[in-house]
């Protein structure tokens, strides 16, 4: 039973983001309605045939806007773990082979990142270089890094101790060559699951800088951005403020139940210790 | 005992120099003139260097640093452009309502997630036990602002039995001023009891299997007092330090949700800094809470030395191997 429901978690995970992914690579070539068209004389009308999910104060169709909000928080999403992961793998792997001051140096600096709370950081970098969608992720990515490096070293530490890596360099292979062949992949599971759970942090912190109008810019249609708008026609159209805000946690627990089931798969020793 | 003080302080301090650097620096490299702002387009070109003389913009940088670090170890935050009032006073003002809401949704935090974790780890792979595993998921995956709107939608636009936002100070009615507290701190709590249910539930799981509840049961107590006596006071160690460990990212969520309640904490005061470029503000802000985080992680830090002597002993031992 307690097998069946640690799968449930890669399955159900696995089913949602599926389900978003789509979704959002659907909404690239086909939305119901145009996201951005509006149509005063059709405002706040209820779930129908012609608008399944209804419309907002403009006249704008709810799915369609959901559906484009998918590709907004996705991409938002893997561009700032990839700018996290891309720089966090590279110092967290230097600062384990350069080992001594160095490598104190490189933590202390992750340290300091690692402290700062993702919407803090970001509000911080997005009110320096302004609002949008590019610096969102830029802030986001930023704050992504010291959780790789971390990581990175301390699994990339224990993996420069193995037998494997002394026989490598007894065959006479380079540093660089052991990082790359050996040492990195030996790190890329726990990697893994810790992009899907950044994945959706990221998500989060992106609809709460568009919630507060610092990250996408309207008339763009991102999940954060339609609650913000919503609450203002709340008392007129209570639904308004629904759907946006079950699309953001619906992606949130996909990819958190996916990063747990990919815990479990991958790395069964951990989850064990964990219970 | 020195050696482990001595480092950790000199730690310290090196990570508030550069907590500090690098929010000076941000703020420095971003486009656009304080004079020019402060001024508005009218202003000649005479009255513009002789306000960024007086502001000290027209030192080289190191020195706008140094001047910024030693006013602000005497506690001078700068003026605000916006409002032409002491920075430390305005922040001041806001913490009144930022701490109260930080302090009463760590209570709504525990008050729902320590029973339930409790109940889910004494039921484990019981209905209830998911049951409270389902909660924390969905807990974790709604963001605190989406909570909060619901809530609203929920009590004051339904119910009606609070309003949607604003803030009744505590000097006029104490009572209000809790009251406009209570759904912000709610939707903040609801998603931090997510979090600590889940670790309260793994901690008191591992506490429960350890030998020592063994043999409390063995000398005939009764459940309860190991549950709760033996193994929760072991189990709530861990969770009181996440707790603490928390407050940085409280404090974060405090900024949107201010927002959504339009309450006039830090949040709202650094979100309205930002509009209008009131820079000074954002520093102050953002350095304040910077500094928050890091001097608790220090604590934390310190305290576990204290309390754990091997962590003292193997300090920088443990990777030479």
């Amino acid at each position: 039973m307690r097998r069946a429901f640690r799968n449930m978690n890669l399955v159900v995970g696995g089913i949602l983001v599926m389900a978003i992914v789509v979704t959002a690579f659907l909404s690239v070539f086909y939305t119901p309605h145009d996201p951005n068209r509006m149509n005063l004389s059709k405002r706040f009308q209820p779930p129908g045939p012609a608008n399944f999910l209804g419309t907002d104060q403009y006249g704008r169709d709810i799915l369609s806007r959901v559906m484009k909000g998918a590709v907004n928080s996705l991409v938002v999403g893997w561009v700032a773990v990839g700018i996290g992961m891309g720089f966090g793998v590279l110092l967290g792997s230097l600062a384990a082979y350069w080992r001594g001051w160095k490598d104190e140096g490189v933590m202390r600096l992750a340290d300091v990142l690692y402290g700062f709370p993702a919407v803090l950081s970001a509000i911080l970098v997005t009110s320096s270089f302004g609002p949008g969608i590019i610096n969102s992720m830029v802030a986001i990515g930023i704050f992504n890094i010291p959780i790789f490096a971390r990581l990175t070293r301390g699994a990339s530490l224990s993996v420069w101790q193995r037998d494997y890596v002394t026989s490598a360099r007894a065959i006479g292979q380079t540093n660089k060559a052991i990082i790359w062949r050996t040492i990195l992949p030996n790190t890329l599971s726990p990697l893994i699951v810790q992009g899907t759970v950044q994945l959706a942090i990221a998500i989060l912190a992106e609809a709460a800088l568009s919630y507060l109008g610092l990250g996408t810019q309207p008339p763009h249609a991102s999940w954060g951005r339609m609650l913000a708008e919503a609450q203002t026609f709340m008392e007129i159209s209570p639904r308004l403020a629904i759907f946006p805000g079950l699309a953001i946690a619906v992606a949130v627990l996909g990819f958190n139940l996916l990063g747990d089931g990919l815990r479990d798969l991958l790395d069964p020793k951990l989850t064990e210790a964990r219970r | 005992m020195f050696a482990f003080f001595g480092k950790r302080i000199l730690i310290l301090t090196a990570t508030l120099l550069l907590v500090s650097g690098m929010i000076f620096l941000v703020l420095k490299v971003i486009p656009g003139d304080p004079a020019q702002i402060i001024l508005g387009v009218q202003a000649t070109p005479e009255n513009l260097k002789e306000l960024r003389h007086k502001l000290g913009l027209d030192l080289p940088l190191t020195v706008q640093y140094w001047n910024w670090l030693s006013a602000l170890v005497r506690g001078d935050f700068g003026r605000s452009i916006t409002y032409d009032v002491p920075i430390s006073a305005l922040i001041a003002s806001r913490l009144t309502v930022t701490i109260p809401l930080a302090i009463l949704s760590i209570f709504f935090a525990v008050v729902l997630s320590v029973p339930l974790g409790i109940y889910a780890a004494t039921h484990r792979n019981q209905p209830g036990d998911y049951g409270v595993m389902v909660f924390s998921q969905i807990g974790l995956a709604i963001p605190a602002f989406w909570a909060g709107i619901l809530l609203i939608l929920f009590f004051a636009v339904h119910l009606q039995w609070f309003s949607a936002g604003g803030f009744k100070s505590w000097t006029e009615t104490p009572l209000g001023a809790l009251k406009s507290l209570l759904l912000p701190a709610l939707s903040l709590g609801l998603i931090r009891a997510a979090v600590l249910a889940r670790l309260t539930r793994s901690c008191m799981l591992e506490a429960l299997g350890e030998d020592y509840i063994r043999t409390a049961r063995s000398k005939g107590l009764a459940e309860k007092i190991v549950v709760y006596k033996h193994a929760l006071r072991n189990a709530l160690i861990p969770v009181v330090t996440i707790i603490g460990l928390q407050m940085g990212e409280l404090l974060a969520g405090a900024i949107v949700i201010e927002n959504v309640f339009n309450l006039p904490g830090l949040g709202r005061l650094v979100f309205l800094a930002i509009g209008q470029r009131d820079l000074p503000v954002v520093q102050g802000v953002s350095l304040l809470i910077a500094f928050f985080i890091v001097i608790v992680n220090f604590g934390v830090d310190v305290l576990y030395g204290v309390v754990d002597p091997r962590i003292r002993l193997g300090d920088g031992k443990e990777l030479r191997g």
